[in-house]
């Protein structure tokens, strides 16, 4: 057994002619907090999609908890205990929020496809959603459709239902997108909160949260990995700010 | 958590759902009291196999979000390994005929799996086109075997064959009240099965296959496998309608997998509504009332069903029983009241309208196909002549006139709707607050 949750190794990923992945190298040790920054366009989604299986790499090996994980579709993957979400909100539309969450806890719960009993009946398994609303903080909305809560209360469940299968790999594609400065602050206590003890990875935009909440940062330009350790080496990484960095930090002290 | 802080569950007997269920069982029991015509006993039976038909249906449409054009591949397919069964009952197989559907539910089933392997590879379009294919498929070999399919007549068959048997209770199946109750039974067990089915896991997952197939990849469900299993216990339940069907007949023919059968399934489970777990039963109702009763009236039927069927679409793509939900919704609310007038307005000038537009309609027909029979006709028991100009006339100002009337009060109740929407959305944000 392998001590890295996550082992990328010589990844590539091209579409078309357009190389998007030009070879990433990365190790993450388990139980770490890694942030994933760069420019727009380096490729960050990208990478979360061939991770979580979305999109096959070109070329190259991911392992999860030491066991390649190329070439298998997305359920295995999340079987396998890594969970993810989504950068635009990618949630069940018509189901109720407590629905939401408990279909996406179904399958690791042992249910699978079981149509012998009824969901009323799964009384630990109903009492840990109802615990998991709580504390993505969307128990008076239980029973909307999640396609008519607010952006914000969406991202909160796009989270829940992240974490709702008890994956220990967790990615976090933006989360933090598109909210207000308070609702980022309460958003990213809420994040640590939830995902305690696990292994997460997150693309983000906001260094704010990415300094607050990452033991390491790994910083893509342009399909590659330029740097990858604590957030102080990084910040004082020369490659760093003259590719990224220095630009956003700039901008935000001038903000 | 510790022992102390667990949640207490206190189920009580879901008394609504006891209610509801003894209700639908009564009603199924007293019908043939009610009406007890052989022509409307006749209605009924082939209302109780079109409700299990539907059902089957909306567990592909409504639930799991699968578009099928041939799902009377399923019910025909049931229908004609059931008349089969039943021919060896005739031959002496030691067989009870009320097992006859259930014959068929496994031959629907076996086909489902069979079938269902390759449709369900695809979902969305690529499924619709493929079930589309597979009708085709199964209709033109229909045709090719008819050892099997019977060619253009069919395979005929007797009911009550293997009626000595003491497993038959006495019961011979020959009068349709024997008939009647057996369906009567089928439709009860099945129904309840298929709404049970929707409270499973199974049933849960379909639904968020519907809504957002990708998600349901990322919490680690294989949704080809979830359209699959759906698909198989949908292909159950319509080869059971099938097997009662050819009991109901005594007969099978290739009419029965036409491509015109599959979509009045998919026509009238969407007139019903797909989004409720009752509403197919509304559309098997329709189904049946537009088939044996509407074409009865008139020659036109179909192109007043297509009508309905565009202004649904457009107006109210949850069919009927949404319409009767979003109602009740009011009523919950305390906001039908407000809406009594402008019902009962648009109900009048609408059925105004409609009498106009019909009496075009009909007359059109009787100058266009039955001129044979003479230019005098009646609509809605009004006398009018397709050969006088006053006749089209009247027609024309009718619909007018019912037309203008019906828009004016069709606006005043769309302004009644949306302030009562605001209010109920009021009541629902107070009621959020109250819970903490």
């Amino acid at each position: 057994m392998s001590n890295f949750a996550l082992e990328l190794t010589g990844v590539k990923k091209s579409f078309g002619k357009t190389e998007i992945i030009r070879g990433v190298d990365l190790q993450v040790k388990k139980g770490e907090r890694i942030a994933v920054i760069g420019p727009n366009g380096a490729g960050k989604s990208t990478l979360f999609n061939l991770v979580s299986g979305r999109f096959a790499p070109s070329s190259g090996s991911i392992k999860l908890h030491g066991e390649e994980i190329v070439g298998k579709a997305p359920f295995e993957i999340n079987r396998r205990g890594l969970a993810r979400s989504f950068q635009i909100t990618n949630i069940f539309p018509k189901l109720s929020v407590f629905e939401n969450l408990r279909c996406a806890g179904l399958f690791s719960s042992g249910q699978k496809y079981s149509f012998w009993k009824p969901l009323s009946a799964l009384e630990s398994f109903n009492d840990r959603t109802e615990d998991l609303m709580a504390s993505i903080e969307l128990k008076r909305r239980r029973d909307v459709p999640a396609g008519s809560l607010t952006y914000s209360e969406q991202r909160a469940l796009e989270i829940g239902i992240t974490i709702a299968g008890g994956g220990d790999v967790v990615l976090l594609d933006e989360p933090t997108a598109g909210m207000s400065h308070s609702e980022t602050d309460r958003f990213v206590e809420l994040i640590r909160k939830v995902t305690e003890g696990k292994t997460l990875l997150t693309v983000e935009h906001d260094m704010g949260v990415v300094f607050g909440l990452a033991d390491r940062i790994a910083v893509l330009v342009y399909g590659e990995i330029i740097a990858f350790d604590t957030p102080e080496v990084v910040r004082a990484d020369p490659k760093v700010k003259e590719a990224y960095l220095g630009a956003v930090l700039e901008a935000e002290d001038a903000a | 958590m510790n022992s102390m802080m667990k949640p207490i569950h206190f189920k009580p007997l879901n008394g609504v759902r006891i209610v509801v269920w003894s209700a639908f069982a009564l009603i199924l029991v007293l019908l043939p009291a009610i009406f007890n015509s052989s022509f409307a006993m006749t209605l009924l039976c082939f209302t109780g196999i079109a409700v299990i038909a539907c059902l089957s249906y909306n567990m592909l449409l409504g639930q799991t979000g699968m578009l099928s054009f041939g799902h009377a591949v399923y019910t025909g397919l049931g229908s004609f390994v059931a008349v089969h069964a039943m021919n060896q009952i005739v031959a002496g197989w030691y067989l009870p005929m009320w097992l006859v559907p259930l014959v068929g539910g496994f031959a629907g089933l076996f086909f489902g799996v069979l079938f269902g392997y390759v449709t369900t590879r695809k979902s969305g379009t690529p499924f619709a086109m493929i079930t589309l294919g597979i009708g085709e498929l199964v209709f033109a070999a229909a045709l090719m075997f008819p050892w099997f399919f019977g060619g253009e007549a069919g395979i005929n068959s007797n009911r009550t064959a293997g009626k000595e048997m003491w497993v038959n209770f006495g019961l011979s199946f020959g009068p349709q009240i024997q008939v009647y109750y057996l369906i009567a039974v089928y439709v009860f067990f099945c129904t309840v099965a298929m709404y049970a089915f929707t409270l499973t896991p199974l049933g849960r997952i379909a639904n968020a296959v519907r809504d957002n197939p990708e998600r349901a990849e990322f919490v680690g469900y294989d949704t080809r496998l979830v359209r699959f299993l759906v698909l198989m216990a949908s292909s159950f339940f319509a080869g059971i309608a099938g097997g009662l069907s050819s009991l109901n007949i005594e007969a099978a023919n290739a009419e029965l997998l036409h491509a015109i059968r599959s979509g009045s399934y998919l026509l009238f489970v969407f007139l019903g509504g797909a989004i409720f777990f009752f509403g197919p039963i509304l559309g098997a109702v329709l189904l049946v009332f537009s088939l044996f009763m509407l074409s009865e009236f008139t020659k036109a039927w179909q192109l007043y069903i297509g009508i309905l069927f565009l202004i649904m679409v457009i107006y109210a793509p949850g069919g009927f029983s949404s319409l009767i939900m979003l109602n009740l919704r009011r009523v919950k609310y305390g906001e039908w009241r407000k809406m009594r007038w402008p019902y009962t307005w648009m109900f009048l000038f609408g059925l105004i309208a409609l009498w106009g537009f019909a009496s075009i309609v009909e007359m059109a027909y009787q100058i266009q196909v039955a001129a044979g029979s003479g230019s005098k006709l009646t609509v809605m028991t009004i006398p009018l002549d397709a050969a006088s100009t006053t006749s089209w006339v009247i027609a024309v100002i009718v619909l007018i006139a019912g037309g203008v009337a019906f828009e004016y009060w069709r606006r005043k109740f769309a302004k009644v709707w949306s302030d009562g929407e605001e209010r109920i959305a009021d009541a629902i944000k107070k009621a959020e607050a109250a819970i903490v």
